[in-house]
């Protein structure tokens, strides 16, 4: 385990989750689906976020095949409604 | 020249009318979106809006851009308001101004149909029983682009 990111939570999931930020660390070559399922496999409240939810790497929006890299943060993005 | 901001202070229309225009243009447009008060047969009371900050000025740098790039024009401003919003008060408010009233339009609505995809922002309705919901939203595309379905 040797792949520190930063997981954020906003709106909906942060309510869920009782928390906007957590800290987690990763096996080498983890993509951002590993890190859903290293979620979800918590289990609750972690299993109510969706399977594959959107998110953005270091504030882009990223597919969940998305390798990650050392420190990068990943914000878990409810569907959105802004305007 | 494009300018984007997301801001818990209300939104001045007048101020951002005042961020486009130039001696060429011959349009300027000002979209405002509100707060109103129902929401799917409901009564709403009031809403409140919260962002990934950084993420959100990025996103609307980015969808201004692309309407400067696509309807030749880069007189655009965009405000997002945040934070607890009352019936009528302005949301988002997009500036632009262009040589001639088609581009303008279209600037303008390219960037309100891409916040509405995209942007990340989410509204909190509340509602006249006292209760309170996230209003469901849009799944913005895993490549952020226009059109994308991951």
């Amino acid at each position: 385990m040797s792949l520190p990111v930063h997981a954020l939570f906003f709106a909906a999931y942060r309510d869920l989750l009782g928390a906007s930020r957590l800290e987690l660390d990763l096996p080498d070559g983890a993509t951002v689906r590993d890190l859903v399922e290293d979620l979800r496999g918590r289990g609750a409240p972690f299993d109510g976020l969706p399977a594959e939810p959107a998110v953005a790497v270091n504030r882009v929006y990223s597919p969940l095949s998305a390798p990650l890299q050392h420190g990068d943060e990943v914000a878990f993005i409810p569907p959105v409604a802004g305007g | 020249m494009i300018q984007v901001s997301v801001q818990q202070d209300p939104i001045d229309p007048a101020s951002v009318i005042e961020q486009v225009g130039h001696e060429q243009d011959g349009a300027v447009l000002l979209f405002v979106g509100v707060v109103r008060n129902h929401a799917d047969g409901r009564s709403v009371t009031g809403m409140r809006y919260e962002s990934f900050r950084e993420m959100a000025v990025d996103v609307l740098e980015a969808i201004a851009g692309e309407a400067a790039l696509h309807l030749g024009t880069d007189r655009i401003a965009v405000v997002h308001r945040i934070g607890e919003l009352r019936i009528g008060d302005a949301s988002v408010a997009i500036a632009v101004s262009s040589p001639h009233r088609g581009e303008a339009f279209e600037a303008a609505r390219y960037v309100i149909e891409e916040v509405k995809k995209r942007l990340p922002v989410w509204k909190k309705e509340h509602y006249e029983d006292g209760s309170d919901e996230w209003v469901a939203g849009a799944v913005p595309p895993a490549d952020g682009l226009l059109g994308g379905d991951g």
